[in-house]
């Protein structure tokens, strides 16, 4: 199947500044591709020369089989975006917002009512609908905002930083809408949020300076790899010579991360540790190998 | 697609309190200056008739009339234009504009149309004074449309240069002042005497005409690329901020 959104050696530059420096990547149907990067990696610019309101220096962007550049209307009439800031008319009613923004995206006049209920069922909007958005708190803009976004049922939606300002509960039922949308289209969505990464995305990419440093599958949580805490002070060699246990790489003081082999299980290392005589305060799967990677190539050059 | 924007646009004017205080304000103002003129000339009418004079209403109240609402007109656009693109650099909405399917034509001409209805409506009040005189006097009907006319189009030029203001910057402010002085200066470059081309620049010198009846089609073109130079300008200066330019 072809690839929903196709970049070609993207560039972007402001005056003397690189901004991005020819990235190129792909967004296959079904996917949830994680965008990741420090604050000025370029991914919000990346975002907005995708839907259209920037345009590249130089290279290709196309939209489900439409470029971006000949051809902009189809393109567009095929994505779904929420900027860092929701565009929203603030004196405007929230159905009133919605109706306009489907006027906007040529849904057809009589299915409208239809896609505003769905939308706004979707996104939990149903008690807020005679509301001025002025009015609204942080969390229910940026719903809207998503609503916005996902009203004509496009093939591609891309996210900025979606889950900004929304409290835990209302994250979690961003993160739902984001996976229920996944099986139809193809999401790209930017956070600084790693755990989100890891519970929402099936691919990521880190951009770094204007480049793509980074792109790989989220691997399901590693069982292997266990994080245990133990008393500090006390002699931790033993470890190593548990059985089942391959590697021991001291994190800090206290804490170890263990890899384990493909036979044992968490339990049999606690059990170990507990025989030994030490004290176990935690142990844990390891979930950390993207935040590692993260820190290990966006502070490379921190460190030099 | 236009319509839906225009729509949008024109409801939020009308729904700020700004759009109706100018209308009031302008209403007001118009009428005061209706009725001195109308004052002074029951004042002189005796002494007209004594002397058999040519002049009548539409001469001595009508004309002052659209004169005065040619400023007062000025006065009030840039605070009607100011908003219509800055607004929406400002709070990111354009966002949303740019990256639907409308094309940056279409939402120049969207808003623009948002803002001629707008001003239509301040014209219907204007016009309802001349023609109030029906009631009571002889008014020069063919006359008093070629005024309309002629203030038509002078405040849909005042209408689209505010528009290319307002595409220019992010401070609605800034958009309104850069307004009001291209619009002045375009009234008073006649006042200088140098060359043939400030009298052309001239936005006076091709409002008068309309006044004393004379629909000239000089005229007309004149304010017509008037308001097709600042739309095409805006057009441009909204493809160029998404940086189409800047290699």
């Amino acid at each position: 199947m072809a690839a929903l959104i196709h970049i070609d050696k993207l560039t972007r530059t402001y005056g003397d500044r690189c901004v991005l420096d020819g990235i190129s990547f792909d967004l296959q149907p079904g996917e949830v591709l994680g965008f990741l990067g420090t604050n000025g990696a370029g991914k919000s610019t990346t975002m907005q020369i995708i839907c259209g309101t920037l345009a590249p220096s130089s290279g290709e962007v196309t939209i489900n089989g439409a470029n971006l550049q000949n051809d902009p209307v189809t393109a567009k009439s095929h994505i779904g975006y929420l900027p860092e800031t929701p565009p929203l008319y603030s004196e405007m009613r929230v159905d009133e917002y919605l109706a306009f923004c489907a006027r906007l995206r040529k849904i057809t006049p009589n299915k409208i009512p239809q896609a505003i209920t769905q939308v706004k069922q979707r996104c939990g909007l149903e008690s807020v609908g005679k509301r001025l958005i002025a009015n609204l708190s942080k969390g229910y803009k940026q719903r809207v905002g998503i609503a916005q976004a996902i009203i004509h049922n496009p093939r591609v939606i891309i996210l900025d930083e979606p889950t900004s300002g929304l409290d835990p509960n209302q994250i979690q039922e961003i993160r739902n809408l984001i996976k229920s949308l996944a099986s139809q289209c193809g999401i790209l969505i930017s956070t600084h949020i790693l755990s989100e990464v890891q519970s929402i995305c099936t691919r990521v990419l880190i951009l770094h300076q204007g480049d793509i440093v980074y792109r790989g599958a989220i691997t399901p949580d590693d069982q292997h790899t266990l994080l245990v805490t133990l008393d500090g002070g006390s002699n931790c060699d033993y470890l190593s010579e548990l059985a089942g246990v391959c590697l021991v790489e001291q994190v800090n003081k206290q804490q170890f991360r263990i890899q384990l082999s493909d036979t044992t299980i968490a339990a049999d290392i606690a059990h170990a540790i507990i025989t030994h005589g030490d004290r176990l305060h935690e142990l844990r799967a390891d979930h950390s190998s993207l935040e590692q990677t993260f820190s290990r190539l966006t502070l490379e050059d921190r460190n030099q | 697609m236009i319509i839906n924007l225009s729509a949008r646009e024109l409801r939020s004017l009308f729904q700020s309190p700004l759009a109706w205080t100018l209308l009031a304000v302008l209403t007001l103002v118009l009428a005061w200056l209706f009725l001195v003129q109308i004052e002074t000339y029951l004042k002189i009418e005796p002494n007209l008739i004594s002397r058999s004079s040519e002049q009548g209403v539409t001469d001595l109240i009508i004309t002052p009339l659209f004169d005065s609402s040619a400023m007062i007109f000025l006065l009030i656009t840039p605070l009607l234009t100011m908003r219509l693109l800055s607004e929406e650099y400002r709070t990111g909405t354009i966002q949303l504009l740019l990256s639907s399917t409308l094309s940056t034509r279409q939402i120049i001409l969207g808003k623009y149309l948002a803002l001629l209805g707008m001003l239509a409506c301040a014209l219907l009040l204007t016009a309802l004074l001349p023609f109030s005189l029906l009631f009571g006097a002889d008014v020069d009907t063919g006359r008093v449309f070629a005024s309309l006319l002629g203030l038509a189009l002078l405040i849909s030029s005042y209408g689209a240069i505010g528009l290319l203001l307002s595409s220019l910057t992010e401070q609605p402010a800034v958009a309104a002042v850069g307004t009001y002085g291209v619009l002045l200066f375009l009234w008073i470059i006649n006042l200088s005497n140098q060359s043939e081309l400030f009298g052309w620049l001239s936005l006076a010198n091709h409002y008068r005409p309309f006044l004393s009846g004379v629909v000239n089609t000089g005229d007309i073109s004149y304010f017509i690329l008037i308001i097709g130079a600042s739309l095409l300008m805006s057009m441009h200066q909204l493809v160029q901020r998404q940086g189409v330019g800047n290699r």
